[in-house]
């Protein structure tokens, strides 16, 4: 099977290139193990943690992949970026060049860049819901924090009161107590009449609140459920996010994975890269789990395949490997520099990943490779946790290497 | 220090992140099936403790396997829902089920009857009673027997002929074009023979097993899988490889038979290939040549079944098809059929079987082909039953669309 581009591993990144790349002319596939990381998505993109993100940015070291690609571009793909995700019909909220605020699911108040349609952001660290603010939950539903949540705003100034709802539709769900989840719910209600009847509940129990406050459960299979519900309702709505999986990144990678096939992309999913087919520094092709000894050749190859939680990287006792393809890693050969005992504190692991040149190639046994890059979190030189940069690097550098790619024609 | 993982199927490298469950397509139709997670990896830490922690609710999973073609983590999902199937039930499985999965035996008693047996079979009386007493509901008619088995075809005429061929295969053919459908046999020995390649039966194939295996039928579905690995393994042994043309049957022939059944085909497995596969291989290594008819055309839309989702062999399918001049080829979104061989026959289980498939349904309503491409047969009788579409399965449509004259010529 001969390909221009072979992406391994579909997550945000993979995405946002192969897009990028079928709308450049190219030909791509991707061949990914399983779902990928934003199904843990908070709904929200973060572009770096700091007031003013750009001029921070400046000041990163070489080795940060926002450094690599350079402020100039950063800014250019940042004012780009709502209009790219709308092309493929994804809705993103926010100021492309700064921060708004969002309320996360541990009811802390936190940074956001991009908010996905279904979570609510503001413009303020201090939001004012009003005097009084009615938090609504749904009987059994425990990955909403609703305590957490009436605390911080609290904190703000609001005196919070938490009710919960029974509806009918949802009492079919609990007949397995563990599975009452967000993508449960969520599905429920994508149904016209689920959504009436939370909306006459809610209605009955929102007299005198300023606000109500609902977990972000709304849109699994399309956006614009929410604002729906906060129309009916009336009332001034706001939706926090809960606990995994994530509705609002489940509806975005479903999305972003059908505008990749609709422009003609081919995806290979469940599947596994084993091995590479190298010709001195050029990667001529890839072997994989499915497709056994039929190989996958491409012009270029790009290794989107995440971090730890994906296994995009394995971490062993003694060193850190990049799973798929074995390329050079960065990391420091003392292990008691790779993470701190106390576990709140900056983690220096999460910042390990492949060692890339400043056009995202990646090397291998010292070489550059010739014809493979490397992009969002597998990359090495970012910290997303403590940075608050995971989405932010992910769609900058797929956009920067799909566009290294089309400029090297 | 345990480095590595050596659980069954993987199940200890679970990390609960519930992706299994968004996927599964039996969730969000039946309330009372648990999910993926629950019934894998999940109760599976209950079950290794005590067996009693067993649900009678596992009779919901599908098989279809997209919890374990979306799982991050490598865990093999369906491998172990089927293996707690297999183990923990206790009791028989339901009379539908037996009936049904004993699929040689059935047959056979069929073929030898086949006018009377059909014509039973669809009358309403029968079928009333086959829903009330048997449990297979009464919307599903069975799929007709045929006048003769296509081993019987076969051996009577073309056997005689396949050994002037330089190139021999051995074709596992399986329970639907042998007992119901062997013009899909013949289309398949039309298409090989006009390829270069002869023809092999195997010497005593059996049931693939598939519906066994979802029944918890252990002890029949183990006879048949060592009986075929020992069949499979003798044609290897005589330097042919075994092709196929049902989707499901290669699944349960490669990985089955180790994952759930503990069967070994480790001597057998990789020599085992689906016939689009093999002839992908053929066509673009130069091995072989396709000539085709001047004129075909035809609007297809291709249905990718979940078992051939999960071998990841579909690619082959649409590249195949794609070198059909005339043929106008569109791939349907990835959807379950809803019947999952045996599962949609049974009256518990009806409604979700449509409410399921209801998207692709539609889909090809609004697509509107000639017909539908698909390699599995029992999405042809889903698609068929529940669309009145006409399915096709991509080795006919080959010996369709081939000049089988001209190909024979080009690879004399």
């Amino acid at each position: 099977m001969k390909f221009d581009a072979a992406i391994i591993g579909g997550g945000l990144a993979g995405l946002v290139c192969g897009i990028r790349l079928q709308k450049a002319g190219k030909k791509c596939v991707m061949i990914t193990t399983g779902e990928s990381s934003l199904y843990f998505s908070s709904g929200t993109m973060g572009l770096y943690n700091d007031d003013s993100p750009l001029e921070a940015i400046s000041k990163l070291p070489e080795e940060h992949p926002y450094s690599k690609i350079g402020t100039a571009r950063i800014r250019q793909y940042a004012e780009s970026v709502q209009q790219f995700f709308s092309e493929a019909g994804v809705t993103l909220d926010g100021s492309p060049l700064g921060n708004r605020w969002r309320v996360t699911p541990a009811g802390n108040i936190a940074r956001c860049w991009m908010a996905m349609d279904g979570v609510t952001s503001f413009d303020t660290p201090t939001p004012s819901l009003g005097k009084k603010v009615l938090i609504v939950n749904f009987l059994g539903f425990l990955d909403f924090n609703t305590s957490f949540i009436a605390e911080s705003l609290g904190r703000l100034g609001s005196e919070c009161t938490v009710k919960s709802v029974k509806l009918e539709e949802f009492e079919r769900l609990r007949h397995s107590a563990t599975e009452m989840r967000s993508t449960n719910i969520a599905r429920a209600l994508d149904k016209e009449e689920t959504i009436t009847s939370l909306v006459n509940a809610v209605k009955n129990l929102s007299e005198g609140f300023d606000t109500v406050v609902l977990p972000a459960v709304f849109g699994l299979s399309k956006e614009g459920t929410s604002g729906k519900v906060a129309r009916g309702i009336g009332v001034e709505t706001v939706f926090i996010g809960s606990m995994p999986p994530s509705v609002q990144g489940i509806r975005t990678q479903m999305q972003l994975s059908r505008t990749f096939q609709s422009l003609g992309g081919r995806l290979f999913m469940g599947d596994t890269v084993v091995s590479g087919e190298w010709e001195g520094n050029i990667l001529k092709s890839v072997k994989t789990v499915n497709l056994e000894d039929i190989p996958v050749e491409a012009d270029d190859f790009i290794l989107t395949t995440g971090s730890f939680f994906s296994r995009g990287l394995t971490a062993t006792p003694y060193e850190i490997k990049e799973t798929a393809l074995g390329l050079d890693v960065d990391f420091p050969g003392d292990r008691s520099l790779w993470y701190d005992l106390k576990f709140f504190n900056r983690q220096n692991y999460i910042a390990f990943g492949v060692k890339t040149d400043k056009n995202f190639k990646a090397s291998k046994d010292g070489q550059t490779c010739g014809n493979v890059y490397a992009a969002g979190s597998v990359l090495s030189g970012a910290n997303a946790l403590a940075e608050g940069c995971g989405a932010g690097v992910a769609v900058m550098s797929a956009m920067a290497v799909a566009d290294n790619i089309s400029r090297e024609e | 220090m345990q480095e590595k993982n050596i659980s069954k199927n993987n199940f200890e490298q679970c990390i609960k992140c519930t992706i299994c469950t968004v996927y599964c397509p039996v969730v969000p139709v039946n309330p009372l099936y648990p999910g993926p997670k629950q019934a894998g990896p999940d109760g599976e830490r209950y079950r290794l403790k005590k067996g009693l922690f067993y649900e009678d609710t596992l009779k919901y999973c599908l098989n279809c396997k997209r919890c374990e073609i979306a799982c991050p983590s490598g865990v093999r999902i369906g491998d172990i829902i089927q293996s707690a199937k297999m183990n923990y039930a206790g009791g028989f499985p339901s009379v539908a089920g037996m009936m049904m999965a004993s699929t040689d035996l059935m047959g056979g008693i069929a073929t030898s009857f086949p006018r009377i047996t059909n014509k039973v079979l669809a009358t309403r009386p029968v079928k009333e009673v086959l829903h009330s007493v048997v449990g297979v509901d009464k919307h599903r008619t069975f799929p007709k027997y045929a006048t003769e088995t296509f081993e019987k075809w076969f051996r009577k005429n073309a056997e005689a002929d396949q050994s002037r061929y330089s190139r021999q295969i051995s074709y596992f053919h399986g329970c639907y074009a042998n007992y119901n459908f062997p013009q899909l046999g013949k289309d398949f020995v039309a298409v090989m023979n006009a390829l270069g390649y002869g023809i092999n039966l195997l010497d005593g194939e059996k049931c693939c097993g598939v519906a066994m295996i979802s029944n918890g039928m252990k002890r029949s579905a183990k006879s048949a899988a060592r009986k075929n690995v020992k069949v499979i393994g003798k044609a290897v042994e005589d330097g042919r490889e075994v092709v196929t043309v049902s989707t499901s049957c290669t699944l349960t022939l490669r990985d089955e038979y180790p994952h759930v059944l503990g069967v070994d085909n480790s001597s057998v497995r990789d020599h085992i290939s689906l016939v689009e596969k093999f002839l992908y291989k053929a066509v673009t290594s130069g091995k072989t040549k396709l000539v085709f008819k001047k004129g075909f055309k035809a609007k297809v839309a291709y249905h990718c079944p979940c078992h051939q989702e999960k071998l990841g062999w579909g690619a082959f399918t649409t590249e195949l098809l794609g070198m059909i001049p005339g043929l106008e080829l569109t791939v349907l979104d990835s959807n379950c059929c809803g019947i999952a061989g045996t599962y949609g026959f049974k009256k518990a289980n009806y409604e979700s079987s449509q409410a399921i498939g209801k998207p692709l349904f539609d889909q090809i309503a609004s697509v509107n082909p000639d017909y539908v491409a698909c390699e599995c047969e029992t999405c042809k009788w889903q698609i068929e039953m529940s669309t009145g579409y006409n399915v096709k399965n991509p080795v006919s449509i080959l010996a369709e669309a081939l000049d089988l004259e001209e190909t024979a010529k080009a690879n004399f």
